[in-house]
């Protein structure tokens, strides 16, 4: 045979792996990097013109002085930058992200392919309307399922989030009780102590006053507490509230608490973001409320989280329906066209919230998936959230502390009592980064102890899951059991435990120049 | 004077008709490292619980209501640039504000020290 010299072992060694710093700050091949403005050099630039020639300045006296301060960067370095930190950017194409009450479920790739076809990605808002029928037909398609699956009668389709359609819904709640003469002298909104922040934050933005109603024992509206506030109180707006609420369980009382709010003069807001668990099983109409947005980008799978935009349509019952923003699309003998002006037709909407129509690309996405699943796939999806989360709960809970007893809706739920004395949320939640996983909601909601709050959606498989539950129990033992090395997570992320205290009390928030003396004394 | 505590866990220390207020060390611990406080300035006035003061730790925001009710003669302006200081001292040095009282008998309602103590250990 001819023996060949070049050959190397290929099998690792059994011994020898340092978990040394390395001399780059890289870790493998994950790359250390910098700011843009600390790699980059004053002079050097991407393109390299010869200086015009012949040039007249005429800037006159206004021309730059001193350079613009701008980092220089080749093209192959500004390419590199941007690509290590893309690396660093943990999103639902990667992997789970269990961040209970935000679904972040799978992003499907038809939506994109539908999204972007030129007739609803290359029109323009200002267009005639007889050039863009199919675009408003889609519009009021998507209002059809909407309102369908929500049982409401009307749908104002321009909130261009959760919490721009609970405002939406919140005015035309004080524009309906103007109407009624009855805006000065009711002003008190219910809130649940559980509640979404957004949710008091959008009562007090219509001018309301927040009155915080108590948690039961079992996680839900203490109606005890409910019915003396309205007993005692005779200036009541409204109650918002969420139904599965952000401790994952249904308000089983939630019919007595519309009849009582309505039975006091005031309306009914859902907060919709947890609609994801209910579609297709309860229509909110039927349980007697007035208003509620639905994120599109939630239940509705079009992209979430820095990947948006986000698209909040608020439902309104017979009773607010009168008082709905314009524009909205209505179909006649002239085909489809948008009431723009509040008269005619629109002359009690309180208003407008946007410039245009909404978010035309995220429609377009949200009813190619209502369609790819058709009605019987979207009551599934809801059906299989829960399932979901009740399996992780029931993977969990012989470690973790479940809030409250008996089985979850599309979310699960665990207080830090099993944790040993100084272990905390935050660590289980540090050492998540070490295990590839995004952490879950922490210390939301507030009326749980050390919260932890985990959505798992319905688009992950049960392999994912118990991957998933695998990491997470691990970190669980070791937390009950007071392992310390659990304060310095994560270790083998790109950055250490960082100091958040100091982050949030003296924040840097701008990059400022090295001083060129003390440079030049290095 | 006399200290009184509240079942929100603030702290009113009263000396004659002016009380100092406060969160208290049970809360201070619980909030964990406070990153940002807002205190009411001189000429203000409260009713009994309403909302007086923000503190804003690394877990959450929460309010501080006011125990009694009074009109604020002084504001701790020094919790602006230093909140930590509600961490290292909560029932001294970190104090809120003074407040004028409008009705001491408002104070009967009010727990001491050890009743407070029995509070939070049964929480």
């Amino acid at each position: 045979m001819g023996m060949q010299s070049i050959g190397r072992p290929t099998s690792p060694f059994p011994a020898g792996v340092s978990d040394a710093e390395t001399v780059s700050g890289s870790k493998g091949l994950l790359q250390n990097e910098g700011l843009i403005f600390e790699i980059g050099c004053p002079n050097k630039t991407g393109v390299d013109l010869p200086a015009p020639e012949g040039k007249k300045n005429r800037l006159g006296g206004v021309a730059r002085k001193q350079g613009s301060g701008l980092p220089g960067l080749s093209e192959p370095e500004a390419v590199r930058h941007y690509m290590r930190l893309s690396q660093k950017n943990y999103a639902i194409d990667l992997g789970l992200f269990p961040l209970g009450s935000c679904t972040m479920k799978h992003n499907p790739r038809l939506n994109e392919k539908t999204a972007r076809m030129p007739g609803f990605a290359d029109i323009h808002p200002l267009q005639p309307q007889r050039t863009v029928q199919g675009a408003l037909e889609l519009i009021d398609e998507l209002a059809t399922w909407l309102k369908t699956l929500t049982g409401m009668p009307a749908v104002a389709m321009s909130p261009k989030a959760g919490a721009h359609g609970e405002l939406c819904g919140m005015l035309a709640i004080r524009q309906a009780l103007i109407a009624r003469g009855e805006a000065e002298t009711r002003k008190r909104v219910l809130v649940p102590a559980s509640a979404h922040g957004t949710n008091p934050a959008t009562a007090i933005q219509c001018g309301f006053i927040v009155d915080e109603i108590k948690a039961d024992a079992r996680g839900r509206v203490d109606m005890d507490d409910l019915k003396s506030k309205l007993e005692t109180t005779d200036d009541v707006a409204g109650i918002m509230l969420t139904n599965p609420n952000t401790c994952g369980l249904f308000e089983t009382d939630i019919k007595e608490i519309a009849e009582l709010i309505h039975a006091a003069g005031g309306y009914f807001y859902c907060d919709g973001a947890n609609f994801n668990a209910i579609q297709g099983r309860v229509r909110p109409g039927d349980l007697g409320v007035d208003a509620m947005h639905i994120n599109l980008h939630k239940t509705f799978s079009t992209p979430h989280g820095g990947g948006g935009p986000g698209s909040g349509p608020t439902v309104l019952s017979d009773a607010l329906a009168p008082f709905a923003p314009v524009p909205f699309v209505v179909n006649d003998d002239d085909g489809f066209r948008l009431i723009e002006e509040t008269d005619g037709a629109a002359s009690q909407a309180f208003g407008r919230m946007v410039a245009f129509h909404g978010q035309m690309g995220m429609f377009v996405r949200a009813l190619t998936y209502m369609l790819s699943h058709g009605a019987d796939g979207l009551k599934q999806v809801a059906e299989d959230a829960v399932l979901n989360a009740n399996y992780i709960q029931a993977r969990l809970k012989h470690v973790m502390t479940p809030a409250f007893d008996g089985y979850c809706m599309h979310e699960a739920l665990f207080s830090d009592a099993f944790t040993a004395e100084g272990i905390e949320t935050i660590d289980i939640a540090k050492a998540m980064l070490d295990e590839g996983y995004h952490p879950m909601t922490m210390y939301f909601p507030l009326v749980v102890h050390g919260a932890m709050l985990i959505e798992p959606t319905e688009t992950e498989s049960k392999q994912e899951l118990d991957r998933f539950c695998d990491s997470l129990l691990s970190i669980a033992e070791r937390a009950a059991a007071g392992d310390e090395t659990l304060k310095g997570a994560p270790y083998l992320a790109p950055m250490k435990r960082l100091d958040e205290t100091q982050a949030a009390r003296k924040p840097v928030l701008k990059w400022t120049a090295p001083d060129p003396d003390a440079l030049a004394a290095e | 004077m006399t200290t009184y505590f509240t079942e929100d866990h603030e702290w009113i220390a009263v000396d004659g008709d002016v009380g100092t207020i406060g969160i208290t060390k049970y809360a201070a611990e619980q909030l964990g490292d406070v990153v940002f406080v807002e205190v009411p300035e001189a000429g203000a006035s409260f009713g009994k619980g309403d909302d007086m003061a923000v503190v804003e730790s690394v877990k959450a925001a929460s309010d501080v209501y006011a125990p009694v009710s009074g009109d604020v003669t002084d504001g701790n302006g020094d919790l602006a640039d230093a909140p930590e200081t509600v961490n290292e001292d909560p029932e001294g040095k970190g104090w809120f504000c003074k407040l004028k009282l409008s009705d001491k008998g408002e104070l009967d309602g009010l727990m001491d020290a050890a009743a407070y103590k029995t509070f939070c250990d049964g929480l």
